[in-house]
């Protein structure tokens, strides 16, 4: 499946294998090399010039391409053993939230993570990556265990929100936001968060509270959706784009706002045109990151984490 | 045509002689039409004289029903909204914000205030819904999360009052972090061995009730009031049936195990002072 602005370098790629292809089957014809050269260069010049020039609303798309990896792609491509663990203790497994104990080049590490599916079937397993509570206390569950074994913890976000459902009201989807952020503040390990998608809202934010947190490029994270913000705004779904523009929802955008520490770069044309390249900057990034911050004392970590997430926000004062 | 005349019963004021009312004599109860005089709705803490119904109030009224003799201090009352985002939709941040105080007297969706309750000191941060919905930017955040650290500072227990829709879109991204600020003071509040009571009042929805509005050592509710996550239109959307009767209110958080108790506002202030005397001082 292609987006808009896909299509022009599909098709330029569509041509440049088949003139590969006459290349080999016309005898290496060098009139044919020197047309192979010059649509590599523009298909290259063109890419760039797509993929800079991206409008917010469509990194939002890329963020949600069909192909785009997912948080267990990420664990089965980074990790040489993984061991996944369930449910809350109380209700449920969510398995719109997924975690387990990983290994990382030897180095074993809690992964949590909104997971969704490929398919219809796969979709609706997951509930399209849309929590319940008890995926809210399943990860805090199993990071407090990763506090007690004293071990990383990495969360993966790629949510377009909480599910909002009866149940959820129910069971206190706010109430189980609402404690994960305040208790991850007090984790006494390292924690990294990594927006791999979609980033929606305290759906996003209940698993988001880290030492580090980091956007993969072509990510979105904010307060609301840009369909919701335009149907609530503008009265109609019709706004997206605006909407998208308005809220400044991109990783280039949170970094300047200082609302993030970092931005992960991903494969000219999105993550999903080479997830191994994409796989490997991320498991690099953890590491490395890791290896940072295991420098400083539980106690440091916790201060600088709350005085970090403290200091955000603009406003006047007159004294 | 005659049933346009008054002709009967001896009707002949025209209307432009008419006398008209003194503005805010009289109150209508919005839930039962029972009509009563403002000065009788407010000496009943704001709530119908008739069917107890509990108006939308302010940090003003609450402030003057909670402390002592109407004696409080504001703390950070010179905070304003700035617009880092340049946001537009049908019309701009700063328009929203100039409308939002020139309707509402205020500067924003919060007032903080420390004074004391029956003799006790406290520290008490109160929303406001006239101002844009009552809705958290960082005014909002930034004042809760300086009043907890006063209350921090000063050992004095932290009462905040929810009435909010939730984040401010307007701010989209800043708004969402005081969800994590405000929780981040609350941690260290909790820490401390500070009680935290907090008191959601209609509506209270969202990203406030996501955060510090469920983070109570208490959580305490007035009657009737609207509470949840996601507001009833989105979840009504998403899953496209009917929502049950009571469904989000606060008798219906109390039967889920979500809130200590239901308080009527006009035992507000005894309350609070009982609950006090049980766990703080001495």
């Amino acid at each position: 499946m292609l987006l808009d602005f896909e299509q022009p370098i599909a098709e330029l790629e569509k041509k440049l294998a088949e003139m590969k292809r006459d290349f080999a089957n016309n005898g290496q014809d060098p009139d044919i090399k020197e047309g192979i050269q010059l649509i590599e260069k523009s298909l290259h010049n063109l890419k760039k010039n797509t993929y800079e020039n991206l409008t917010r609303w469509q990194r939002v798309q890329l963020s949600r391409h069909a192909e785009r990896p997912y948080t267990l792609d990420y664990i089965e491509a980074m990790c040489d053993d993984f061991v996944e663990l369930h449910g809350d203790r109380q209700v449920a497994d969510d398995k719109a939230m997924i975690g387990g104990f990983g290994s990382l080049d030897g180095k074993p590490i809690l992964f949590i993570g909104h997971q969704k599916g490929r398919n219809t079937k796969q979709r609706q397993f997951r509930n399209f990556g849309m929590a319940n509570p008890e995926g809210y206390r399943k990860a805090l569950r199993l990071m407090k265990m990763a506090e007690k074994f004293n071990r990383p913890i990495v969360c993966l976000i790629d949510t377009p929100g909480a599910f909002p459902g009866i149940e959820a009201e129910e069971r206190g989807q706010a109430e189980a936001i609402a404690h994960n952020i305040r208790d991850m503040f007090m984790l006494k390990v390292p924690v990294i968060c990594i927006i791999i998608g979609e980033g929606a809202s305290g759906g996003a934010l209940g698993i988001a509270i880290g030492d580090r947190v980091l956007m993969l490029e072509n990510t979105w994270y904010s307060v609301i959706s840009p369909e919701s913000c335009s149907s609530i705004l503008w009265r109609s779904w019709d706004y997206k784009e605006q909407a998208a523009e308005a809220l400044k929802l991109t990783a280039k955008d949170m970094q300047g706002n200082k609302l993030i520490d970092g931005i992960i770069p991903e494969p000219l044309g999105g993550a999903h045109t080479n997830p191994a390249q994409t796989y490997q900057t991320v498991k690099q990034t953890i590491l490395d990151t890791l290896k940072t911050l295991e420098t400083l004392s539980p106690e440091d970590r916790i201060m600088q984490r709350i005085d970090k997430f403290t200091a955000m926000g603009v406003y006047e004062e007159n004294i | 045509m005659a049933w346009f005349n008054r002709k009967e019963k001896g009707i002949i004021t025209p209307t432009t002689e008419k006398k008209e009312t003194p503005d805010g004599l009289w109150h209508k109860c919005p839930t039962c039409d029972h009509l009563m005089l403002t000065e009788d709705l407010h000496k009943n803490a704001y709530t119908c004289v008739s069917c107890g119904y509990h108006e939308r109030i302010g940090s003003e009224e609450y402030f003057e029903m909670l402390f002592d003799d109407h004696v409080f201090t504001e703390l950070d009352a010179n905070i304003t909204a700035a617009d880092p985002l340049q946001f537009y939709d049908s019309k701009s941040y700063l328009d929203r914000i100039r409308d939002g105080k020139a309707k509402s007297g205020l500067k924003d969706a919060l007032r903080s205030a420390t004074g004391k309750i029956n003799g006790v000191d406290v520290t008490i941060a109160c929303m406001d819904f006239t101002f844009i919905g009552g809705s958290m930017g960082t005014v909002v955040g930034e004042k809760i999360a300086r009043a907890i650290q006063h209350a921090l500072n000063t050992r004095q227990p932290m009462l905040m009052i929810s009435r909010s829709g939730g984040a401010r879109m307007q701010e989209a991204g800043f708004s969402l972090m005081q969800m994590a600020k405000t929780s981040a003071k609350l941690a260290l509040l909790a820490e401390a061995k500070i009680p935290y009571i907090s008191l959601l009042t209609d509506p209270t929805t969202g990203g406030v009730s996501a955060s510090y509005a469920m983070l109570g050592d208490f959580n305490i509710a007035e009657p009737n009031a609207l509470i949840g996550f996601a507001g009833p239109r989105v979840i009504r959307e998403t899953i496209g049936k009917d929502l049950p009767k009571g469904f989000q209110t606060s008798e219906y958080l109390l039967e889920h195990g979500f809130l200590d108790f239901i308080v009527n506002r006009k035992e507000l202030k005894s309350t609070l002072t009982r609950l006090l005397k049980m766990i703080w001082g001495q």
